[in-house]
């Protein structure tokens, strides 16, 4: 709920077509129901972003595995590749993504 | 100076149907919101019979008449394949039925707030004569009880309730007509801590055949707080539970840091014991009643029974070196720092690899792993995921990066250094502590030489940091060599020759 509450004010301060949210959720329904949220609004109905359509630009951070310095995200983010299915995460988020980010 | 041992462990489940439905919160909010919601009126018919929370598999475990990984055998839903002949009597504890605890609730009651029905009373009191840990004295302090209407006139001026299937037998009083910490609700909650705690204590005292009064120094884990409104937290459920467990030579404190704090307070009686501060240290957790039922929404929608209807509470033994028991190894203690940073690689290379590193050791050499143990089948259909399972996962995954284990390696890992959940969610409950027994268990029957605690907690709950937080220390089989009072031992030598030398060189290096 904070986040969402974050995520509205800074898309508020900055322009909707300059804030990128980047997701770390551990499963593909998470980063889903997340990347939902900030884009076609709140599915749960629950937080600042219900019935809010912001959609903004939303990736995981294992998509943009390319734009980060590598031994960042060897630090960072190398262990946890190896974890999780970085392609359903990926794929969801892409979905979503696909439907409603407008920038 | 000593080596700390583990010398007993006890592990007690309390299974409280009705409080579910009174006292956790998700179905005391939805009491609040929705009380007609569909979902309340549904949480009767998914909750167990005391014989159905005996009889299920990861019960058993945490009891202590499994091991952890004898829940392999068992076909899941572990709920609808029950063990016909298990027993609510463990080798290291016991489960607990509710009517007997509310009379237990009666016997750690300093402040006279627990009132009780006299026929409930009559009915009841023969599980508790049974009991070989409740003397005739303490037996006598649960009284006559009340009439029935002296318990619904206090109800309705906002006593608390106690029920068994719905009908009320008893009831816990305010302490304090306005302060809020005091409340009739907050009571219910600490009394139901203290109460279970004690019932763990008695077990480790009773069980490991313990003289109570040898315990010096009590360290309470829960999560709950207990003070009035001038000093909310003010303490001391430890120095409370030894009273009433009996541990008359003993003092105490409480020790705080959410699931992580029972791995806190291990770390702490052993440095207690090998500092020869004490002799004797026990660490106790009573269980929370907020969290029966937590998952419920998510149980019930899935038509299974609803898993969170038992109160979790151990409490674990450190003594000096008896040359039998599992030494807990202080110089392999792990921790996460406030500069530690919060992604999950910094957190696992801190509480995992840090301290293995500054031993010389591989991950490889930790037989088994005691990480966050949450039974899986309460936390999967909430969407939570398999906790133990991501957390081995984690640590294969560092040992690929580190060079320790072969990546096609990872499974093979998973499956010899970690097992099942089998832990209640019960916050403070199934981080690193629930497998201290077992541990204890296959060290001393030579089935592994090493395994991890690792405590992880949740800090951003209570709001005052974001931070994470973790703790970790490695029990190994005992040698069997006992070092003599006031004495050193050969490793100390060693340890402080090396020391020497390695400041030598730092000396020669720096030209210093």
């Amino acid at each position: 709920m904070e986040n969402q509450k974050r995520v509205l004010e800074l898309s508020e301060k900055h322009g909707k077509e300059n804030v990128v949210v980047v997701l770390g959720a551990s499963e593909a329904e998470s980063a889903g129901l997340a990347a939902e949220t900030v884009t076609a609004g709140d599915p749960t109905y629950a937080g600042p972003l219900a019935g809010v359509s912001l959609g903004l630009g939303v990736y995981h951070i294992f998509e943009l595995k390319d734009e980060v310095d590598a031994d960042v995200y060897d630090e960072q983010c190398g262990m946890m590749e190896m974890v999780l299915d970085i392609d359903a995460i990926g794929a969801e988020v892409k979905s979503i993504r696909d439907q409603y980010s407008k920038f | 100076m000593t080596t700390p041992v583990v010398k007993g462990a006890a592990y007690v489940l309390v299974h409280t149907p009705d409080m579910v439905m009174h006292y956790g919160t998700t179905c005391s909010v939805e009491h609040e919101v929705n009380p007609n919601s569909d979902f309340l009126k549904k949480v009767p018919e998914h909750l167990r019979t005391f014989e159905e929370a005996v009889k299920y598999a990861p019960n058993q475990v945490y009891i202590g008449n499994m091991l952890p990984n004898d829940l392999h055998g068992i076909e899941k839903p572990w709920y609808n394949n029950l063990i016909d002949d298990a027993k609510a009597e463990g080798k290291q504890g016991e489960i607990v039925s509710q009517d007997e605890f509310y009379i237990a609730m009666k016997l750690s009651d300093a402040f006279d707030l627990v009132m009780l029905e006299k026929d409930f009373i009559a009915n009841t009191k023969g599980k508790l004569e049974i009991k070989p840990y409740y003397s005739e004295v303490e037996l006598k302090k649960i009284g006559e009880g009340y009439e029935i209407a002296d318990i619904e006139e206090k109800v309705s001026k906002g006593a608390e309730p106690l029920l068994v299937k719905d009908k009320l037998v008893g009831c816990v009083k305010a302490a304090h007509e306005r302060d809020k910490n005091l409340s009739a609700h907050v009571m219910v909650e600490n009394i139901v801590s203290k109460a279970s705690g004690v019932i763990a204590l008695k077990n480790l005292i009773f069980k490991n055949d313990i003289s109570a009064d040898s315990i010096e120094y009590v360290i309470e884990c829960s999560e709950e707080a207990c003070g009035d409104m001038n000093q909310r937290g003010g303490g001391n459920f430890a120095k409370a539970i030894a009273e009433t467990a009996g541990a008359t030579g003993a003092t105490g404190s409480d020790t705080r840091g959410f699931c992580a704090a029972p791995a806190h307070a291990l770390v702490n009686a052993a440095a207690l014991v090998k500092s020869g501060v004490y002799k004797s240290v026990a660490i106790v957790a009573g269980g929370a009643t907020a969290k029966l039922g937590m998952n419920g929404r998510d149980h019930v929608q899935k038509g299974m029974p609803i898993l969170e209807d038992c109160l979790g509470t151990f409490a674990v033994l450190v003594t000096e070196n008896d040359g039998v028991s599992p030494i807990l190894r202080t110089d392999i203690v792990g921790r996460h720092t406030v500069g530690t940073g919060s992604s999950p690689q910094a957190v696992m290379e801190s509480i995992i690899t840090m301290p293995l590193d500054k031993n010389g050791l591989k991950i490889t050499d930790i037989d088994k792993y005691s990480v966050e143990m949450q039974n899986p089948e309460i936390t999967v259909p909430a969407g939570a995921g398999d906790v133990p399972l991501a957390n081995y996962k984690m640590i294969a995954a560092l040992g690929v990066k580190r060079g320790d284990i072969e990546r096609t390696a990872m499974q093979d890992f998973i499956e010899n250094h970690g097992m099942p959940g089998f832990a209640p969610t019960q916050g403070h409950i199934p981080s690193g502590i629930p497998f201290v027994g077992a541990a204890k268990e296959m060290l001393e029957s030579g089935e592994i030489d090493k395994a991890m605690i690792v405590g992880k907690g949740s800090l951003f709950l209570g709001r005052m940091t974001n931070l994470f937080d973790g703790v970790s220390i490695v029990m190994e089989r005992n040698t069997g060599k006992v070092e003599e009072a006031g004495t050193v031992s050969k490793e100390e030598i060693k340890g402080m020759v090396a020391e020497t030398i390695k400041e030598f060189a730092a000396f020669l290096l720096d030209g210093k």
